[in-house]
């Protein structure tokens, strides 16, 4: 596939070989601080959910990172972070063999069952 | 006379948290991280928020007695260097972020103490605004604590930066504990205690307190560095430039 | 799966509206688009804090103060989303942030222009952020999930940006006349430079719009572009102000507002580097940069230090 790109990405920014090198290899010898995943629980009673990432020197510093960056306005009432390094995630190339399986098995559906209109409570 | 005393001390805090407020703001935009440039103007937009309550309460209390129409702004913008009644230690330049943080160490330590008298003030307004705010400032004592214990035991330059920010600003802590002769709260009281939670940071942050004990003084009474004059200024002008409009 | 069946199955999940998220295979030049946009649009942020943080200091009451503060504080946020959308596709913050420094990677060019007076806090509120917004608001069904997801909080998040805009500009719109003709200025200078920040025309625009295709972008820059003056001609009737284009005009058969010509020749100069501030932004960035890295290798170092305190501690 012969693939041509537009010169313009964000707005007024043109010309193809700026920004985001896509070149992984830094210039400088400074290490980062390490990425985070950050989680908020929005009110009690509800699951922590993936806010988005930041970066902070330690575990601390970053649950108090996140607080200032995800939870300015009230989104949250609890914070959970990890290090982005941490995080083990299933591969899409499994998605196949791992999600499609359970398509058929429509009988764990509530809907599945024809019952009697007459039947309450169930 | 009561009542200009409870005005001038409500003057002392507005002051003192906008003045810090206006130096921390300039770290807006220009911060060592992004999350820390978040992080420090977080506590901007407190005091700046703490400013404005004190504000409005002192101008209350000046149209009750005096039939006048002062506003948040008209105190904040249109009182000049003698008339302001901050800590000297808020109108000092930012330096590096190892004195900036340790400011806002030195400082919020103090305001929590202080808040927490206040939230017992016989006077409800000031109780209210006290309990409100020393959230923030809970927040902000742990956010610079942290902070200096992290520099002064993070590598040899950060622990220099440290010492000498704590040598540029130890001598204006003890203003804090001097009582202006309008403030009622027993801020020599709160020496001891603020004097132990210094130390025990320091103690973690691998640095001491120096034993240099002279102090600088005068911000309460209206009189200032040379600093304050150039902040001033720069701060009021649109309301100096265009008298009596609305922005 | 061949390539060729791979990219044939990558557009069809495009064109199915499934977004395409990090892990999901993608052909290179789909990531390096990504990439660069986000990116862009990342510094874009970051710098956009700089003329208007100029104003804090001098803000003319608290409250509008407070206001700028935390509308400026808003896009280091936006830019920290959108950095790290753009780390899903393999390139770290800082190789972004040096690139911006260094002065390889562009930001957009409407920040190189000076805020003068007050007025222009408003005018880049309302204007500026307006015409990001029509930008943004297509974004937030770009293909590319994580970037899809940073301009949905960012989205919500603008929303008072032009609205404080606006706000701030009808204050001075009914003030004196010296706040009259502040706010009119503004509106003069910032109007050319936000009509250039959708980009070139569509016709100047050779290449097949493969941005387009991946749902990267959703409109055009002509349409965009003709959307926000259609918006801003209303609204302007609101401030009692005007805009200085004596060819606007409302075309019945088109059902849009005419307008005239931008300068072209400006535009390309403040892309190249000769704006009023090209100079002064990126010197803030390096300088606030590099005053920082000891603050940043402290804070790593204190990190280490503890946690191997606490691995002797345990042993």
């Amino acid at each position: 596939m012969h693939i041509q790109i537009k010169k313009f990405y964000y707005g007024d920014i043109p010309e193809e070989n700026t920004g985001g090198s896509g070149n992984t290899e830094k210039h400088t010898n400074e290490l980062s601080w390490p990425l985070w995943e950050v989680f908020i629980r929005s009110k009690q009673g509800l699951d922590h959910k993936h806010a988005g990432s930041l970066r902070a020197a330690d575990a601390e510093m970053a649950v108090e990172n996140a607080r200032d960056v995800y939870t300015r306005r009230q989104e949250g009432v609890s914070i959970w972070v990890v290090e982005s390094k941490h995080v083990h995630a299933s591969n899409p190339d499994d998605a196949e063999m791992f999600y499609e399986p359970a398509s058929d098995k429509i009988y764990r559906h509530p809907t599945f069952y024809d019952l009697p209109d007459e039947l309450k409570h169930m | 006379m009561k009542n200009q005393h409870i005005i001038n001390s409500v003057l002392h805090i507005a002051d003192t948290t906008l003045i810090l407020g206006q130096r921390n703001a300039a770290w807006c935009a220009h911060g060592p991280i992004l999350e820390q440039d978040i992080a420090i103007t977080n506590i901007t937009l407190d005091l700046i928020g703490q400013a404005r309550n004190f504000y409005q309460y002192a101008a209350s209390l000046i149209n009750e007695a005096d039939n006048k129409n002062e506003t948040e702004d008209t105190l904040a913008f249109l009182r000049n260097e003698r008339d302001f009644k901050n800590f000297l230690i808020c109108e000092l330049p930012n330096g590096d972020w190892a004195q900036t943080i340790l400011r806002q160490f030195f400082f919020s330590t103090f305001q929590q103490l202080m808040y927490q008298k206040m939230m017992h003030s016989s006077d409800n307004q000031l109780a209210a605004i006290a309990a409100k705010s020393i959230k923030e400032t809970n927040y902000h004592v742990k956010w610079s604590s942290e902070w200096v214990i992290r520099l002064g035991d993070g590598t040899d330059e950060s622990n220099q930066r440290m010492k000498n920010a704590i040598e540029y600003l130890w001598s204006y802590t003890g203003e804090f504990f001097i009582a202006a002769d309008y403030e009622s709260i027993d801020v020599a009281g709160l020496k001891h205690e603020w004097l132990e939670k210094v130390k025990l940071v320091f103690e973690e942050a691998t640095l001491s307190i120096p034993e240099n004990t002279f102090m600088q003084t005068g911000g309460k009474t209206g009189v200032h560095t040379e600093h304050l004059g150039f902040i001033l200024p720069e701060m009021q002008s649109l309301q100096r430039n265009f008298p009596g409009v609305e922005w | 799966m061949s390539v060729i069946d791979l990219e044939k199955a990558f557009q069809d999940k495009i064109d199915k509206e499934i977004k395409i998220e990090p892990k999901d295979w993608m052909p290179e030049a789909y990531r390096k688009t990504n990439l660069r946009q986000i990116s862009q649009h990342a510094h874009s942020e970051i710098v956009g804090m700089l003329p208007e943080g100029n104003w804090i200091s001098r803000a003319p009451s608290l409250k509008r103060k407070a206001i700028l503060i935390a509308k400026v504080q808003d896009e280091a946020g936006h830019g920290l989303y959108l950095y790290s959308a753009a780390e899903t596709l393999g390139t770290s913050r800082d190789q972004m942030v040096e690139d911006l420094n260094s002065g390889k990677a562009k930001y957009s060019s409407i920040f190189n222009y000076p805020t003068l007076t007050w007025a222009d806090m408003g005018a880049v509120g309302w204007l500026v952020d307006g015409a990001a917004i029509l930008n943004q608001v297509m974004l937030c069904r770009t293909s590319y999930g994580p970037y899809a997801r940073a301009m949905v909080r960012i989205c919500k998040e603008e929303s008072f940006h032009q609205r404080q805009g606006f706000e701030s500009l009808l204050v001075l719109s009914k003030g004196s006349q010296a706040q009259r003709d502040m706010c009119q200025d503004a509106i003069n200078r910032w109007w050319w430079p936000s009509l250039m920040m959708f980009g070139p025309k569509d016709s100047e625009s050779t290449n097949s719009d493969q941005s387009i295709k991946w749902k990267i972008k959703r409109k055009t820059n002509d349409e965009l572009r003709q959307q926000f003056v259609d918006m801003i001609v209303e609204q302007v009737k609101l401030l009692g102000m005007t805009l200085p284009d004596p060819n606007l005009k409302w075309n019945e058969a088109r059902k849009h507002y005419d307008f005239g010509e931008i300068n072209w020749e400006e535009f390309w100069n403040v892309v190249k580097g000769n704006g009023p501030c090209n100079k002064q932004r990126l010197a803030a960035r390096n300088k606030a940069h590099d005053e920082g890295a000891w603050v940043r290798a402290a804070a790593l170092a204190y990190a280490e230090k503890r946690k191997n305190r606490l691995k002797t501690k345990a042993a």
